[in-house]
């Protein structure tokens, strides 16, 4: 129900994405709406995962990536001269497909992003790595060993650290790419209902293979096709009567 | 092409349902020959037919629920198998109401018509149409013949209309003949009731096409 | 079958054979050094000054740690920071390729040609005259591709996926290094370190060429002085006392392996503390 017409959070206007010669996205447009969840799904190096890092500027780290057209957060450009990446990154967080813990403590790891931001005092700290914990429904698991090592933890823990790490800084949107692909069935149910819970607050763009998922989490699902944009739209239209075939196609699995 | 295991599934599924649409479309045409003829022994056969109507429906019903728990579809396959799980319900209860006026036909027997029936057989060709057409339409996923299906439904019921009104003035003017007026009151609401289902199945059919089910009935004020 | 069983043995046996052979010979090497040299070592030989009639070698230690402690911090900043460019900065290009070249030919020139520079342009061009400060730089300058080396491999062995969780949560580069890599990398650091060490405590000819051979006790980095193993060297050449030779030699080993533990025991405290329990 549109009660009223929310400009978007993000909005993408137009972009173009090299790698060298090599154009790994073509003319790409969507607005991301605020408090959503946003699956990208499509085949295999169709460029979800290189879209989704030009929205936190993590393709800055690639060499030979020339961007071309608007990427806009709250409606400025992240790519202009001077932009403060920094604080790019803290406001957008990712989420990785390989959960990738520090090899520290688990509240090492949490506190890490806070301690980066400045904040030194340890009941801060101590707060911020509660509160984080607690919001990727991880407290009750690790609340006694705080001190132990995050590498110890199942893949699952891992996986739910690595998102409390993320909301410690209080970003606005959180970026994850295929961030079940590497656990098991329930780790995977658990994460599902956490980003259910967390589009409350945040904004989440998810990259993921799995059908199921993205239907069974996101409002909205946008298909990529080498490199562009075939549909976007609301996840029921989209699984019920997709209106481009080959979306069809590739979410009834009559091409992957 | 992937899933050619599922394709193989769907395609059986879509054999059965053209399978059952045969069947009720038989009893359909016999249930014609029965009334008219007053004849028992098709009566009875039409009767003891609709057992396998009702085998084929838990047969395609087990068929799309283990296709939904193991296949997991998605947009047209989902829609079409849905759709399918409507259509056999409505398939069905058209061969239900087929038998019910086969046991009718068999309680009438005994006596003569008043009049030589008229318009219940027209009601009757009407409607085996439109059960046809919407078959039809599921098979060759046809919405053009789906919306036909649909608008005939208007003069089955008009029919109706036209026969309940006959019968109430005979009942009226002559109170011997309750007994067969009732009865054929009876069918012809079978029959309306048969082209309900007709409609319905060509309903699903849309939806299975275009993913809109537009059930036509009036929407309540939010 | 038979036959691939025995071919089998006969290897396992050539690498038993091998590992044995190599054990038994640094055993050997040091058992026959400390057997011969450690009766000599003692409070006296360890304390006393080598002048006149006196032959303790505590001139030499002083020297060898000054050294160790100078050539180090020298070296160990400069390549470490060489190592981070060079692995986290550096695009691959011309200029790597060629500061890769220039560092790995470095690493085999020998060292009585370092020997030779450090004299020309240390001591004499630079004019800090025969001294520690010479030698030190002259060794730094020995080592150093070996410590960009060894630390550019222990931040290899860092995974990238530190780094870009690390940058993901809005961390700077800079910090990034200096919070995640360089403590992930520390063990492979501190090994450069201790290798570069056991280099600086075993030259020789290097050494003689730029800090010199006096005996005494320096007073600075920049007096001149003799360390262990050039001491060890002058004894054994000019046939003046084998056995204080082996003492010496001894000392030097033993320094070498307190050295190697308490650098060691640095690496997995460091470790430790990062890692948490």
């Amino acid at each position: 129900m549109q009660t009223c017409f929310v400009k978007p959070i993000i909005t993408v206007n137009n972009l173009d994405l090299f790698y060298g010669t090599h154009q790994a996205l073509k003319n790409v447009s969507l607005p991301v709406t605020v408090n959503e969840v946003a699956a990208l799904i499509g085949p295999s190096g169709c460029g979800k995962s290189t879209f989704l890092k030009t929205i936190n500027r993590m393709n800055d780290l690639v060499a030979g990536v020339t961007i071309r057209g608007q990427v806009l957060f709250h409606e400025q450009d992240i790519y202009c001269s001077s932009c403060d990446v920094v604080e790019l990154r803290k406001r957008v967080g990712m989420v990785f497909q390989k959960p990738n813990p520090f090899p520290m403590s688990i509240f090492d790891n949490v506190a890490y992003g806070p301690r980066v931001h400045g904040t030194k005092k340890k009941a801060e700290l101590e707060r911020i790595v509660e509160s984080s914990l607690r919001k990727a429904a991880l407290w009750d698991e690790v609340k006694d060993r705080l001190k132990n090592n995050a590498l110890g933890l199942s893949g699952g823990q891992q996986q739910r650290l690595c998102i409390a790490r993320v909301l410690a800084v209080e970003p606005e949107v959180i970026l994850m790419d295929e961030p079940t692909s590497a656990l098991d069935p329930l780790s995977t149910l658990k994460i599902e209902d956490l980003t259910q819970e967390l589009k409350e607050q945040y904004t989440i763009v998810i990259v993921t293979h799995n059908m199921q998922q993205a239907g069974r989490i996101s409002d909205k699902t946008v298909f990529f096709l080498n490199g562009e944009i075939v549909e976007a739209g609301d996840t029921e239209s989209i699984f019920n009567k997709p209106a481009d075939k080959r979306t069809e196609d590739y979410i009834t699995g009559r091409f992957g | 092409m992937l899933r050619t295991y599922f394709e193989k599934e769907l395609e059986k599924l879509k054999i059965d349902m053209t399978r059952m649409g045969a069947l009720v479309e038989e009893a359909m045409g016999q249930m014609l020959i029965a009334l008219k003829n007053q004849d028992i022994q098709i009566a009875e056969r039409i009767i003891s037919g609709d057992d396998e109507v009702d085998f084929m429906e838990k047969k395609i019903e087990k068929q799309c629920l283990v296709l939904l728990a193991r296949q997991q579809p998605l947009a047209v396959d989902l829609r079409a198998i849905s759709a399918a799980l409507k259509i056999i319900t409505e398939l069905e209860r058209i061969g239900d109401h087929a038998a019910d006026i086969a046991e009718i036909t068999m309680k009438m027997a005994g006596v003569k018509y008043m009049k030589p029936l008229v318009d219940i057989p027209i009601m009757i060709g009407l409607t085996v149409v439109m059960v046809n057409r919407a078959i039809d339409a599921y098979v060759r996923q046809d919405v053009e013949l789906a919306l036909n299906v649909c608008a005939s439904d208007r003069e089955v019921n008009e029919l109706y209309l036209k026969v309940l009104l006959e019968l109430i003035n005979t009942m009226k003017r002559d109170s011997q003949t309750i007994d067969q007026a009732m009865n054929l009151v009876f069918i012809a609401k079978y029959l309306e009731k048969m082209g309900d289902h007709a409609t319905n199945i060509a309903e699903w059919v849309i939806y299975n096409v275009t993913g809109v089910h537009n059930s036509g009935k009036k929407v309540f004020a939010q | 079958m038979k036959k691939t069983k025995l071919s089998e043995k006969l290897i396992y046996l050539a690498i038993y054979l091998s590992a044995a052979l190599s054990l038994t010979a640094m055993l050997a090497i040091i058992g026959y050094i400390v057997f011969k040299g450690a009766p000599i070592v003692d409070w006296t030989f360890l304390t006393s000054p080598y002048k006149g009639a006196e032959h303790g070698i505590y001139p030499m230690i002083v020297t060898t740690l000054y050294m160790i402690v100078v050539s180090l911090a020298v070296s160990a900043p400069i390549g470490i920071c060489s190592a981070i460019y060079l692995n986290e900065y550096a695009k691959a290009g011309k200029l790597v390729r060629i500061i890769r070249f220039a560092t790995d030919s470095l690493s085999g020139i020998p060292s009585i040609i370092y020997g030779l520079f450090g004299y020309m342009f240390f001591v004499t061009a630079l004019q800090l005259k025969m001294s520690i400060l010479s030698g030190s730089l002259t060794l730094a300058i020995m080592v150093l591709p070996l410590v960009i080396r060894t630390t550019e491999e222990a931040l290899k062995t860092v995974p990238m996926a530190y780094r870009e969780g690390s940058l993901a949560l809005g961390a700077s580069k800079i910090s990034t290094i200096f919070r995640i890599v360089l403590p992930s990398a520390a063990q492979g650091i501190i090994t450069a370190i201790i290798l570069s060490t056991g280099r600086i405590v075993g030259e020789t000819a290097a050494v003689y060429l730029t800090a010199g051979m006096v005996t005494r006790v320096p007073g600075g980095i920049m007096e001149s002085g003799r360390t262990l193993a050039v001491h060890l060297y002058v004894l054994a050449k000019e046939g003046i006392s084998f056995e204080q030779a082996y003492a010496s030699a001894t000392v030097l080993l033993v320094i070498i392996a307190v050295l190697n533990i308490l650098a060691v025991r640095l690496a997995s405290g460091i470790r430790k503390r990062m890692l948490g329990n």
